[in-house]
């Protein structure tokens, strides 16, 4: 965390890059260029922004998917590849460098956009292989005038946080206060790693892929997660993104632990009440169990460019997808996310992320046998969270199931 | 027909079978018994917006070099099917070791993935098929009354929900049964019970599946039904009639018995499709209180690292299972066929 704390100096920066004006115009001569992406606001209108460099010579196509992550290593395995290039985040990069699909991007760079800060450079081992335009990081959403209501301070540590849901509930004024992404699967994975980080955990012991989750720090974060969703509607463990963004919306929630690429649409003025946008505040991530980081995992988005192209195409994907975050295209869409290129102005829906940030939230683990614990704890820890089994056993069934993965995989003996 | 026409006249959907079914398979059979490469890790440093750190990465050359020596990956035999994910041999004998009541044992064989899909894959299958067999047949007898006008209509809706596509159909209900859906929020009224929620509890999600399940797959079994009872002999009909024989005795007698083979039919297709119930899981979110073995090798493929060793051996443990199934009704067809032949 040495290189930067601040969102703020990270924007301030970039508006240095911006200075060259190279970007302007695409000038790309010829080339193909295929993006394969995840499917939300922020990502459409870099594609839209990149697709303006569609000529007669050069052909822009994107597929933005939900279900981009299941497409990329075989897409890009391909030779040539499907896609020139794949925008991915901390975890989903990994695949991609383990089968090494991507290309260094050090000389397109200095080609292309010779004054981009160091900060939107991905390195590793030395080499720049993804381009981060945006942050996000998962943090607390409240109802001001609800917790006006009850006579209570926001919440700083998720202590204060059950505090407020119960006396909300005791007031009698909201039934199910609280939700967060618990939705069984990845969504209760992501809770379980953010809430263990919070606790001071580490889920690999140091230097290898043996799992360290079975032990007192796991009990306990389980342990908040069952206390926090008691105040849940009972349906959680379907939440996800969508489910959680309609339910605050609706103004069925007072507290609430979402993505804060969400802020810009809750706090927009559609599908929700003055009432409820006017009273919501973005909140730094709740520190627990008496740590001192915010238990939330920070996480950004990037572009990388396939390895499997031709240097023609590489160059030409490079140019458009920087074409498509130029200013103009960030500015225009300031709060679809928090951008962390040239153009952007925080606002309100940065709020959360910037604050969780500022308060040293530690980055996912880019770690190639992350992912297998991911999916062991998003698979295993329902039945948990349903009462149909103690902390223990749900710890030891994640252990279990992360060491048969594991082994299959080669990342333990 | 000679040996060598007989040969000509299948050879077209031979070769597609072959290409598209017998080879596929081989290849997931030979792939269960692979596991991939030891992996080699290096320590490196990683830089980005949040600062650097140093992490383990995989060393691609070195992987890139095992990989090229062996395309396939390690052998490991038949270990994938007997590790924890699948059979859980060793689990299960530990299992049998350390609980002392056969409830014990049982809770501990539902804490194993595999164990778990296959009991609700199987509680699925033997629940839906016979509900959809009975089903359709009353829609179909039903249908069948009504004057003629009324007919083509009543076929046409009774058809919807097989029409409708499972995920929609399922997403379309999974909204329906929300705390705040039309029929979520009714049960919550009629039972006065504010948490009551079809989504939460395991059991009531079992039942949500299995409704959906008969719902889904009913016009199937009532179309096939209602095409077999168009040819039911009249003569029989009404000679049953003026021996006395009430509607229910003609039901019984004459129309089950002459529907037999179409029964037959239909257990054998709902048999091998509620075996492979997958598409309702996804639509309900069920994947907390309900898994089958389909949904297992979604699970597997899915994510930042794909599992394709555990994929193809949960296909192969699949394809034993509808085997297993199908025998039996698969036997009794062939004796059939022989009975007639003679």
């Amino acid at each position: 965390m040495k290189t930067m704390k601040k969102l703020t100096t990270l924007t301030a920066l970039s508006v240095i890059f911006g200075a060259s004006g190279a970007l302007a115009d695409c000038g790309i001569a010829s080339g193909r260029v295929a993006i394969l992406s995840n499917d939300f606001p922020a990502l459409q209108a870099m594609a839209a922004g990149a697709a303006e460099c569609a000529s007669a010579t050069v052909e822009v196509t994107a597929n933005q998917t939900t279900e981009h992550r299941d497409l990329q290593v075989a897409a890009l395995t391909a030779n040539p590849a499907e896609y020139t290039a794949a925008i991915v985040a901390n975890s989903s990069i990994v695949p991609l460098i383990n089968g090494g699909l991507i290309r260094p991007l050090d000389d397109l760079i200095a080609q292309y956009a010779p004054n981009l800060p160091q900060l939107n450079k991905i390195t590793i081992d030395g080499k720049v292989m993804a381009v981060a335009f945006m942050a996000n990081a998962q943090h607390l959403f409240v109802r001001d005038d609800v917790l006006a209501q009850v006579g209570a301070q926001a919440p700083a540590t998720y202590e204060e946080v059950l505090d407020v849901l119960a006396k909300i509930r005791e007031a009698g004024i909201m039934e199910h206060p609280f939700a967060m992404n618990t939705a069984a699967g990845w969504n209760l994975g992501e809770e379980f790693v953010n809430m263990y980080l919070g606790h001071g955990g580490e889920l690999f012991e140091a230097g290898g892929a043996a799992p360290a989750i079975n032990n007192p720090t796991g009990v306990a974060t389980l342990e908040m997660l069952a206390a926090l969703n008691a105040y849940a509607n009972p349906d959680f463990l379907t939440f996800d993104s969508n489910a959680t963004q309609a339910l605050w919306e609706s103004g069925e929630l007072a507290v609430a632990y979402m993505w804060g690429s969400r802020g810009g649409a809750i706090l927009d003025d559609e599908n929700s009440t003055p009432e409820v946008t006017g009273n919501t505040s973005l909140l730094v991530a709740p520190t627990v169990g008496g740590g001192t980081l915010p238990a939330s995992t920070l996480w950004w988005d990037g572009f990388t460019i396939a390895a499997n192209i031709s240097d023609e195409d590489a160059a030409a994907t490079f140019q458009a997808l920087i074409h498509g975050l130029r200013p103009e295209v960030i500015s225009a869409n300031n709060n679809a996310a928090v951008w962390l290129m040239e153009g952007y102005v925080p606002g309100a829906p940065a709020a959360g992320v910037a604050a969780t940030a500022n308060a040293g939230a530690r980055p996912y683990p880019m770690l190639p046998y992350a992912g297998l614990m991911h999916t062991a704890l998003g698979n295993e820890l329902a039945q948990f969270m349903q009462g149909q089994e103690s902390a223990e056993q749900a710890l030891a069934d994640v252990e279990a199931a992360y060491i048969a993965a594991a082994r299959e995989q080669g990342f333990l003996r | 027909m000679p040996h060598r026409t007989f040969l000509w006249f299948i050879l077209p959907s031979l070769t597609a079978m072959i290409l598209f079914i017998a080879l596929p398979i081989v290849s997931v059979v030979v792939q269960s018994l692979f596991v991939e490469h030891e992996q080699v890790l290096v320590t490196v440093e990683n830089c980005g917006p949040f600062g650097c750190t140093e992490e383990t990465r995989v060393d691609r050359e070195a992987t890139a070099a095992l990989r090229e020596a062996q395309p396939l990956g390690r052998f490991n035999g038949l270990g994938t099917y007997f590790n924890r994910a699948h059979l859980a041999t060793a689990e299960l004998s530990a299992a049998w070791r350390e609980s002392e009541t056969i409830g014990a044992f049982f809770s501990q064989v539902m804490n194993l993935p595999f164990y778990k899909a296959l009991v609700f894959t199987l509680s699925f299958t033997f629940i839906v098929t016979p509900l959809v067999l009975v089903l359709g047949l009353a829609i179909a007898l039903g249908v069948n009354g009504l004057p003629k006008i009324l007919r083509g209509p009543t076929i046409f809706f009774s058809l919807l929900p097989m029409i409708v596509t499972p995920l929609i159909g399922s997403l379309v209900l999974f909204w329906m049964i929300d705390a705040q859906g039309v029929i979520g929020a009714t049960l919550q009224r009629v039972f006065d019970d504010p948490n009551l929620s079809l989504k939460a509890s395991p059991a009531l999600t079992w039942v949500t599946l299995f409704v959906y399940g008969v719902w889904h797959s009913a016009p199937f079994a009532f179309i096939v039904f209602y095409a077999g009872l168009q040819t039911v002999p009249a003569e029989t009909l009404e000679a049953a009639m003026i021996d006395g024989a009430t509607r229910w005795q003609r039901i019984r007698y004459v129309v089950i018995p002459h529907l037999m083979p179409l029964a037959v039919f239909i257990t054998l297709m709902q048999l091998m499709d509620n075996f492979r119930v997958f598409e309702p899981i996804v639509g309900f979110q069920a994947q907390a209180s309900a898994t089958s073995l389909s949904y297992l090798i979604y699970s597997h493929l899915r994510g930042d690292v794909q599992q394709f060793g555990s994929a193809a051996a949960t296909s192969v443990l699949t394809i034993i299972g509808v085997a297993v199934l199908l025998t039996p009704v698969l036997i009794r067809t062939w004796r059939d066929f022989n009975r007639k032949r003679v």
